[in-house]
C-alpha cells in the first residue's frame, strides 16, 4: 500500500470515531434536565431570562437523534455555549486559556522526553549496577506518587517554607498589572515569551518562577513512565545481533549505545507518545487546579466542580480531537521513521 | 505444586516484590481489622463516614484523642485513613474485576467471531480510547452525581477498552491453533471453546495488565475525589482527605509546616498503597511473562 492511500484510509477512519466521540458526549448530557442543557445554546447572559423559549427553540424535549443533529450543527458553527464559571462564550474561553496551558506544556514535554530517554538509557547501559538500581527505584516511586500530593508537598516547601520563593498562579500581582496594561502587547499570550518580545525581562523572570513547580509536578510522574519504557526497550535492543557486531568490531561503548542501540530503542517511545499526550492532559487538569494556574485544565476543573456542563463538554471534545489527531500523526511518523513497518496486510 | 514452587523461587530473587507483598499484606490487615483499629462511634450509622468533633475550620495537631490530628472541619485523620484503606480496596478490586469481565467478554466475542461484530466492538473501543481518561471520568462523575458508585462507574467506563483489545489480540493468535480446530471438529460449542480452550491460553497477559493497573486505578479514584468530584463530603477516602488540606498548605508565621499532618498522612497512605500494587504487578509480570524473565 502506498503512503497516500494509507493516509486517506486513516483520515476516513477518523470520521466514525469523531461521530462516536461527539455522540458519547451528547449521551452524557442527557443525564441533565432540559433547563440545564439549554446553557449549551446560550451565548450571552441576557438570553438566560428566557430559558423556556430556548428549550422550545432548540427542541430540548425532542428525540435524542434530532437533538444530536441540532447540537452538532451548532458545534460546526463554532457555538459551544456559554461558560458560566468564567462568564464568556466557551470558544473565547478556550482561546484565552490555551496559551497558559501551552506555556506549561512547552516546558514540561521536552523535559519529560529528554530526561526519560537519558535516564532510561543510562540505567540499561549499566544494568544491575548502582545507577540502574537507583533509576529503577526512582521510576517506580515516581510512578506511584499521586500528582496532586506531590504538588501540594512542593508548595508546602517552596512556597511555605521558603516564604513565597516559588509561588502558585501564573504571575505575581505587580507583573500581572504590567501584562494587563495597555503598553504591554500580548503577541502570543505566553507570558515568558511576551516578556522577551516587549523587552520586559522582569515579566519573563516572574513567569518562569511561577512555572517551576507546575512543570516539576507534571514532569515527575511522566518521566518515570518514559524512563521505565526506555530502559526495557534499550535492554531488548542491546541484546540484538547488530549491537553484538558493533561491539565485536571494537567500537567504543559510547558509540554502540548512542549511535546503534538508542536510536532503535526510541521507536517504542514514539509509539506511546499518544499515550503520553493523554497523560499530560490528565496531569494538566490536576496540576493547574493545585497551583491555581489559570489554563485550560484549571477551567475544566472549575467547570466540573460548579457543574458548568458546556465548558466541561467542550474541554472533553477539544482534548479528544487533539488526542485523536496526535495518535494519527504519531502513526504516520512511525511509518515514515521505521522502514520495516509495512502499511497494512495488502502490501504482500 | 511445582508451579507454585517456581513462583515462590522467582519471587525470592526479586527483593522489591517482597516489599510489595509486605506492604499490601499490611493494608489487607488494616482493612480487615478497621472496626477494631478505629472503632466507629456508637451513635454513628455509616462506618464509612468520618466522625467529626465540631465544625471549626482550623485543623488540630496530633494529640491523644486524635493521634493523627484532625482536618479542617474537625474530621479525625486516623479514622479516615484506616477506613479509607477499605474504600481503596473496594474501589480498586471492584473496578478491576468489572473491567476484567467486560474486557474478557467483549474481547473474546470480538476476536473469536471476527467480521462485522469485531469491527463494531473495535470501533467502540476507539471512541472510548479517544478521551484522556481523567477527562472522560470527570464528565461521567458530573453526569451521575457524587457517590462512591459513580467513581467506580466512571473508572470502569474509561479503563475497559485496552483490556478488550488485548484479549482480542490474544484470541486472534490462538484461534487458529490445532487444539482449537480439534475441539471445533468434535462439535464443542462456541462458549465451551472460548471458556475452556482459548481463554486459559491467553489470560496471563490480561492478568499481568490488571495487577499493574490496580495502583493506577486507585490513583485515579483518589485524584477524582481530590478534585471534589468523587465521594460525598466526609466519606473515608484518602483523596478527599488531601483536598481538605488545600487551604492549609502554608503554615503559621514562624512555623511553615504547622499543618503538615493534614497533607502528609493521607498522602503517605495513598503512596504506599499504590507503590505496593505497582511492585506486585512488576513481580507478576517478571514471573508470568517468560519472554521478560529470561533476559
Amino acid at each position: 500500500m502506498e503512503f497516500r492511500t494509507y493516509l486517506v484510509r486513516r483520515l476516513l477512519l477518523l470520521i466514525p470515531v469523531l461521530i462516536g466521540v461527539t455522540f458519547l458526549i451528547f449521551l452524557l448530557l442527557h443525564f441533565f434536565s432540559p433547563a440545564q442543557r439549554a446553557m449549551l445554546y446560550v451565548h450571552s447572559p441576557q438570553q438566560m431570562r428566557n430559558l423556556d423559549e430556548i428549550i422550545a427553540k432548540y427542541g430540548l424535549n425532542a428525540p435524542i437523534w434530532k437533538q444530536y443533529w441540532t447540537w452538532l450543527v451548532q458545534v460546526f458553527h463554532g457555538n459551544l455555549g456559554w461558560s458560566q464559571v468564567v462568564g464568556m462564550p466557551v470558544t473565547s474561553a478556550i482561546a484565552s486559556f490555551l496559551p497558559a496551558t501551552l506555556e506549561l506544556a512547552i516546558f514540561a514535554t521536552p523535559l519529560i522526553i529528554f530526561l526519560g530517554i537519558f535516564m532510561g538509557t543510562k540505567a540499561a547501559a549499566n544494568k544491575d549496577r548502582f545507577v540502574d538500581h537507583i533509576t529503577r527505584v526512582g521510576a517506580i516511586v515516581g510512578w506511584s506518587l499521586p500528582t496532586f500530593w506531590l504538588g501540594l508537598m512542593l508548595l508546602m516547601i517552596f512556597y511555605g517554607f521558603f516564604s513565597g520563593f516559588l509561588p502558585p498562579e501564573r504571575l505575581g500581582n505587580a507583573m500581572s498589572a504590567v501584562v494587563h496594561s495597555s503598553s504591554f502587547i500580548r503577541y502570543t499570550g505566553l507570558n515568558f515569551l511576551d516578556g522577551i518580545l516587549n523587552w520586559r525581562w522582569d515579566v519573563t523572570i516572574d513567569a518562569l518562577r511561577h512555572l517551576v513547580l507546575p512543570v516539576v509536578t507534571l514532569t515527575v510522574v511522566n518521566t518515570a513512565f518514559i524512563m521505565r519504557l526506555m530502559r526495557s526497550s534499550m535492554l531488548e535492543t542491546l541484546g540484538k545481533g547488530y549491537v553484538l557486531t558493533a561491539r565485536a568490531k571494537g567500537l567504543p561503548e559510547s558509540i554502540v549505545i548512542n549511535k546503534h542501540a538508542r536510536r532503535n530503542a526510541m521507536i517504542p517511545i514514539l509509539t506511546i507518545s499518544g499515550y503520553l499526550f493523554a497523560s499530560i492532559v490528565n496531569g494538566v487538569v490536576i496540576t493547574e487546579s493545585i497551583f491555581n494556574y489559570k489554563g485550560l485544565g484549571w477551567w475544566a476543573w472549575e467547570a466540573a466542580v460548579n457543574i458548568d456542563i458546556p465548558s466541561l463538554l467542550a474541554f472533553a471534545l477539544f482534548s479528544a480531537i487533539l488526542f485523536v489527531v496526535t495518535n494519527l500523526v504519531v502513526d504516520l511518523l512511525y511509518v515514515r521513521l521505521d522502514p520495516r513497518v509495512r502499511l497494512g496486510a495488502s502490501e504482500q | 505444586m511445582t508451579s507454585l514452587a517456581f513462583f515462590l523461587h522467582n519471587l525470592k530473587k526479586n527483593p522489591l516484590s517482597i516489599v510489595g507483598f509486605i506492604v499490601i499484606f499490611c493494608f489487607i490487615i488494616i482493612a480487615i481489622f478497621a472496626p477494631l483499629i478505629a472503632p466507629t462511634p456508637a451513635r454513628q450509622f455509616n462506618p464509612y463516614m468520618i466522625p467529626r468533633t465540631g465544625y471549626a475550620p482550623i485543623p488540630t495537631p496530633p494529640s491523644l484523642a486524635h493521634i493523627f490530628g484532625t482536618t479542617e472541619g474537625q474530621y479525625d485523620i486516623f479514622y479516615g485513613v484506616i477506613w479509607g484503606t477499605r474504600t481503596a480496596f473496594i474501589i480498586g478490586l471492584s473496578v478491576i474485576s468489572s473491567i476484567l469481565i467486560i474486557g474478557l467478554t467483549l474481547g473474546s466475542i470480538s476476536g473469536y467471531f471476527g467480521g462485522l461484530i469485531d469491527e463494531i466492538i473495535m470501533r467502540i473501543t476507539d471512541i472510548f480510547m479517544a478521551f484522556p481518561t481523567l477527562i472522560l471520568a470527570m464528565a461521567v462523575t458530573i453526569a451521575l452525581g457524587p457517590s462512591i458508585k459513580t467513581i467506580m462507574i466512571a473508572l470502569i467506563t474509561v479503563s475497559w477498552p485496552p483490556y478488550a483489545r488485548l484479549v482480542r489480540g490474544d484470541i486472534l493468535s490462538v484461534r487458529e491453533e490445532d487444539f482449537v480446530k480439534a475441539s471445533r471438529g468434535v462439535g464443542a460449542s462456541h462458549l465451551r471453546i472460548i471458556v475452556r480452550h482459548i481463554l486459559p491460553n491467553s489470560i496471563y497477559p490480561v492478568l499481568i495488565m490488571a495487577s499493574l493497573d490496580i495502583g493506577a486505578i486507585v490513583l485515579s479514584a483518589s485524584a477524582l475525589s481530590f478534585l471534589g468530584l468523587g465521594v460525598p463530603e466526609g466519606y473515608a477516602d484518602w483523596g478527599q482527605m488531601i483536598s481538605f488540606s488545600r487551604n492549609w498548605i502554608v503554615g503559621t508565621a514562624g512555623n511553615p509546616f504547622a499543618y503538615w499532618y493534614t497533607v502528609a498522612i493521607p498522602g503517605i497512605f495513598i503512596f504506599f498503597f499504590v507503590l505496593g500494587w505497582n511492585l506486585l504487578g512488576d513481580a507478576f509480570r517478571d514471573i508470568l511473562d517468560p519472554r521478560l524473565s529470561r533476559r
